[in-house]
């Protein structure tokens, strides 16, 4: 890089959203090549996605949540400093310093302080246990003061009062929504869109109280929050408070060097975001008062007002910002509402069209225009429509209000899909981004996934509600230009594994060899298949075994010769060529006479025994020809096949739970073993596991499980989509305060609606993130049954536990499965002499040297029988 | 590199009971066991008179292979236990440890070309 000797300096003060855009859009306009810039951070990280912030509970790690791609700062040579906020301004002297001492002189200064959370002066608001919510920090602090509290409070009911709200449920905490208006999110929905908002919260166990003010923070002896007084008499008792309550601009230290701020605070600034006072200095984000007059507590807007500020800075004409849209999503795990536009309809002479079903607690409500010009709308319940009707906004659209308001089912706008949307449709708010970018990303510009075209465009990295409606466009248009993306499960068949399990499902084909010569790729019929379809198709088969009438026993016929050799043999490989055995320990619960019989099995076959991560016992160490003669003794002391070489249900691990623990309040322990029992067995696209916990300190690990349990004193709570792994996942709320019985049915369809539709080794996390409409598509389909396919999940889960029986006894009582269990076909009573331990830690251990070498030290025929 | 031609059986369902699978090792040819052992799609281990191991296996259309079983990459003595498949028209087998693919014709692994394993002619003799 050549820089002038003396090149312009521009000082940017706060590095969040809107600062780190700004900084991006300097780089796309190759600025720092020709300036130094200089970023003061207060926050202890770099920018990251605060609209996202919530996420954080449901498993993104701060790096994830990271705006900043490596190597930005350096590839343009820009200087952060993390942990310095700016203290003083001098604008005489054009400096600005540092909290460390450091003082940098500016030609252009940036202010992008964003805003801080307003805290109302009720006495006690600074209580230990108080908290705010907007930094990563804030999260962190208010996780780990959680996990020693049983009761939250939220105060305030807006949208990000609701988001905090859900953030404490998640955490375990019992939760109010304490609000001043007399209903929840006052500034986007309307009374009646808030009444049904309440129920829907209300629903989710949130105890919600409108119209009512915080008067005092009630602390105990030791000086933390024990209750909330409020302003109709009553008292709250509770452990926590999150104040949200809504935002300042951080104005301060524009008003300490002479700037002028609004009435209400906010930076006064042009149409180019410069300060009219000092042409040296502007403002941009949520600490800036728009030349409307107004301040944007959103993203888009802040986004829009980088882009102005370093259009103006790096001299390019034309750019300004005059106000904005400010439609929002709620991302509420859960509920469904969003506003846009005009939505309290103060437009003259515009007109409502109302649906609702206070029953469902669905809202929805549209602001029409004289001319039929669709102005705004709030929906609760039911915002599918969102991604659709925003857009939409300011036109005339193609069908009438009535029906876009109706749900699916009942005439609803099906025939109203993307392809409806003028070109120069907004699709994504967050990041400005029309149609036409999205589909010149995709004729253009050569994207043919959706992560290429978000990439490209940037569409849906911000708030993400408009993934769902990018995906239907990429696709639509992927498919106009005749690009055909292989799905397809492997080389043999087109097909992905959920097609495949709908064909043998709906066409009962309960033969491999059929299926590949009727459904395969046409180059692959009738020949061998490969590794990759055979145990794929072979589990699908066995999974609805009982319902297509095919034969549940793994080994039989062909099924024999689609198994991977660990569920051929119901054992697991080892690098040796031995097998490892795994009885089921159901829950982790085990008597002292089964643990000897393990001990004694273990030692009588000299195998290797090490306890699992999933509370069970491994032993290590056996010949194929030694299973049966194992199992055998296993079977007769009560245990069965622990499934640990399936891709089936693995273990479902507990904590002691009530029944000893003094904070249990359920008894997780039962729960898990009849949990472990009613799913042994079946068979999925990957291994399952689960665990229950027996409050909310979480000791058995639930949410890290494909389906996690966690007792509430209320009954139970469903969390799925969890995973340990190279790739973790903490599981998300599925539902709330079950019933045991309630706990099993929502089980039982939601492992089969993933048997069904997820795809080869994917996980039920990764499977999560995948399909369309992701967790809230999964709770609609298993919880509200919006497919009308609940009933048929249910019947298949009651088939799979009707049908269950062990493997390992069955294979004892049949002579002609057994007698694969030989090590040499010629020689069934020769063991394998390459299958040889050497001893390690009192125990044994595989022999490498012996398999390492060419040649073995050979057995031979003589003096076995032969064939 | 020798490529080994592979004796299809035919009218195996009706010869099935009383054939028996032969390979040629240096020359001669021998005994490993009856055809009704072998299960389609799958593979068995057997021991030569000196003390090799081989892994036979039975295609679904009655072909049948005989490769080394020892898994080069490992060391592990388990290729009988992989599964069968078929690429451009040749059946391989798939180590079941690792993964790597075997041509059962030739021995050549399909997916390190450095790597080849001992292949066997076979055949079945009746009566
Ligand atoms: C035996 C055991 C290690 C131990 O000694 O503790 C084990 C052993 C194996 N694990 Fe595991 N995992 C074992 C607990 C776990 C756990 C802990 C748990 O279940 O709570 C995890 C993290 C939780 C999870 O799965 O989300 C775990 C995550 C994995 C993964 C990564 C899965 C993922 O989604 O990222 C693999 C790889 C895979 O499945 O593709 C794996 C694969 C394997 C394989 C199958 C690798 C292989 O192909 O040889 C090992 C075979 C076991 C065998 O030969 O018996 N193992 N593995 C544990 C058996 C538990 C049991 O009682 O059944
Ligand atoms: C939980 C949550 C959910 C949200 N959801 C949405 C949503 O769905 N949609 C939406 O549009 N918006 C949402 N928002 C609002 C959105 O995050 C903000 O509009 C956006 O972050 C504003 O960007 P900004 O850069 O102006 O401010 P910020 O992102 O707050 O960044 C300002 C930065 O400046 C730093 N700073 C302040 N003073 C100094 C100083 N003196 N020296 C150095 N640094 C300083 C601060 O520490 C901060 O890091 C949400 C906000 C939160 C907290
Ligand atoms: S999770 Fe279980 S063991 Fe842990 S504290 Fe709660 S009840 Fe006790
Ligand atoms: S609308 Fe928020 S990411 Fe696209």
């Amino acid at each position: 890089m050549t820089a002038a000797a003396n090149p312009p300096t521009i000082v940017q003060i706060g590095h969040g959203m809107v600062g780190h855009r700004f900084l991006e859009a300097l780089a796309d306009r190759r600025v720092p090549d020709r300036a130094r810039v200089v970023v003061l951070c207060e926050e202890p990280r770099p920018a990251y996605d605060r609209v996202q912030l919530t996420s954080y509970f449901s498993g993104r790690t701060p790096d994830e949540l990271s705006l900043v791609e490596a190597e930005f700062m350096t590839r343009h040579g820009i200087e952060l400093h993390t942990g310095d906020p700016a203290v003083a301004i001098d604008r005489a002297a054009r400096t600005v310093t540092a909290r460390s001492g450091l003082t940098v002189t500016y030609d252009t200064l940036v202010l992008a302080t964003g805003s801080y959370p307003f805290v109302p002066p009720v006495p006690g608001k600074d209580a230990e246990g108080c908290f705010v919510y907007r930094t990563i920090e804030d999260l962190l602090a208010i996780e780990e003061y959680a996990a020693g509290s049983r009761t939250g409070a939220v105060v305030g009911g807006g949208l990000l009062g609701l988001e905090a709200a859900g953030a404490l449920k998640g955490l375990g905490l019992t939760t109010h929504v304490v609000e001043f208006a007399p209903r929840l999110m006052p500034v986007q929905v309307d009374e009646g869109g808030g009444e049904a908002l309440r129920r829907t919260i209300e629903g989710m166990g949130v105890e919600v109280h409108t119209g009512v003010g915080t008067q005092e923070i009630v602390t105990g002896e030791n000086g933390s929050v024990v209750a909330m007084n409020l302003s109709d008499g009553s008292v709250l008792d509770t452990d926590l408070v999150v104040f949200s309550a809504g935002v300042r601009p951080r104005d301060q230290l524009a008003r300490e060097c002479g700037l002028p701020v609004g009435e209400r605070g906010g930076i006064v600034v042009d149409a180019q975001c410069r300060t009219p006072e000092d042409e040296h200095v502007y403002a941009i984000g949520e600490c800036a008062l728009a030349a409307d007059g107004r301040v944007y507590g959103l993203v888009a807007p802040g986004y829009d007002m980088a882009e102005t500020a370093a259009k103006a800075i790096a001299g390019e004409t034309g750019g300004s910002f005059t106000g904005a849209d400010t439609s929002t999503k709620l991302k509420l795990l859960g509920v469904d509402v969003a506003s846009f536009g005009d939505a309290h309809g103060t437009t003259p002479g515009c007109l409502d069209v109302h649906y609702s079903d206070s029953r469902a607690g669905i809202y929805k409500k549209l602001v029409v225009g004289e001319d039929g010009t669709l102005l705004g709308g709030v929906l609760v319940g039911d915002a599918d429509a969102y991604g659709m009707l925003r857009p939409l906004t300011g036109s005339v659209p193609p069908l009438a209000p009535e029906q876009l308001v109706l749900p699916s089912g009942a005439g609803a706008p099906a025939a109203l899909g993307p392809s409806a949307l003028p070109d120069d449709a907004v699709i994504c708010n967050c990041l400005g981004v029309t149609k036409g970018a999205i589909r010149a990303a995709v004729t253009e510009h050569e994207c043919t996934t959706v992560p290429e075209v978000k990439k490209c465009t940037k569409a849906g990295t911000g708030c993400g509600s408009c993934v769902k409606m990018l995906t239907t466009l990429v696709n639509e248009e992927l498919e106009a230009g005749g690009i055909t993306v292989d799905k397809g499960l492997c080389g043999c068949f087109v097909h992905t594994r959920a097609e495949l399990y709908e064909i043998v499902r709906a066409l009962r084909i309960a033969s491999y060899a059929e299926l590949l010569d009727q459904h395969g790729r046409e180059e692959a019929r009738g020949g061998e298949g490969c590794e990759t379809c055979k145990p794929a198709v072979a589990s699908i088969i066995a999974s609805l075994a009982p319902t297509i009438g095919a034969g549940g026993y793994v080994l039989d016929g062909e099924q024999a010769a689609l198994q991977d050799t660990n569920d051929h043999f119901l054992a697991n490989l080892q690098k040796n060529g031995s097998y490892s055995i795994v009885p089921r320990v159901p829950g982790g619960e085990i008597t002292p006479e089964k643990l000897i019989v393990i001990g004694e099995v273990a030692r009588d076959f000299g195998l290797y025994t090490k306890i699992t991560g999933g509370q069970r016992i491994d032993m290590f160490g056996a010949r194929v020809d030694q299973l049966p003669l194992i199992w055998a003794r296993l079977v007769d002391a009560g245990f069965e096949s622990g499934h640990a070489y399936g891709k089936a249900l693995r273990t479902v691990k507990s904590c002691v739970g009530r029944t000893w623990c003094r904070y249990g309040v359920q008894d997780s322990v039962r729960m898990a073993i009849d949990l472990e029992l009613r799913y042994r067995g079946l068979r999925s696209p990957h291994k399952l596991k689960s665990a229950v916990s027996g409050c909310a300190r979480e000791c058995a690990e639930a949410r890290g499980k494909d389906f996690g349990v966690i007792a509430t004193s209320n009954g139970w709570n469903l969390y799925v989509g969890g995973n340990g792994g190279a790739d973790p996942r903490h599981a998300d709320l599925l539902a709330q305060d079950l019933s045991d019985a309630e706990l099993i049915r929502l089980i039982d369809r939601f492992l089969m609606f993933y048997i069904r539709t997820a795809d080869r080794l994917e996980r039920t996390s990764a499977w999560l993130e995948r399909i369309d409409g992701g967790l809230d598509h999964v709770r609609d389909v298993v919880v509200h049954d919006s497919l009308g396919i609940c009933d048929e999940l249910e019947a298949l889960m009651a088939d799979h536990v009707a049908n269950y029986r062990d493997e390992w006894a069955e294979t004892l009582n049949d002579p002609d499965r057994l007698r694969r269990f030989v090590s040499f076909v010629n020689a069934p009573d020769a063991p394998d002499p390459s299958v040889r331990f050497v001893p390690e830690r009192d125990q044994i251990k595989p022999d490498l040297e012996i398999l390492a070498g060419p040649t073995l030290p050979v057995r031979t025929l003589e003096g076995t029988p032969s064939a | 590199m020798t490529t080994l031609s592979v004796e299809t059986v035919e009218a195996v369902e009706t010869a099935a009971q009383t054939a028996t699978v032969e390979l040629r090792v240096d020359g001669a040819w021998v005994g490993v066991c009856d055809l009704s052992l072998l299960t389609p799609g799958r593979g068995v281990a057997a021991l030569l008179p000196d003390g090799r191991q081989v892994a036979v296996f039975r295609d679904r259309n009655g072909g049948l292979h005989a490769i080394a079983n020892r898994d080069p990459f490992t060391g592990a003595y388990v290729l009988s236990r992989g599964l069968l498949g078929s690429a451009s028209g040749r059946p391989f087998v798939a180590s079941p440890l690792l993964k790597q693919r075997f041509d059962l014709q030739t021995g050549r692994c399909l997916d390190d070309e450095n790597v080849t394993i001992a292949a066997y002619e076979t055949r079945t003799s009746h009566g």
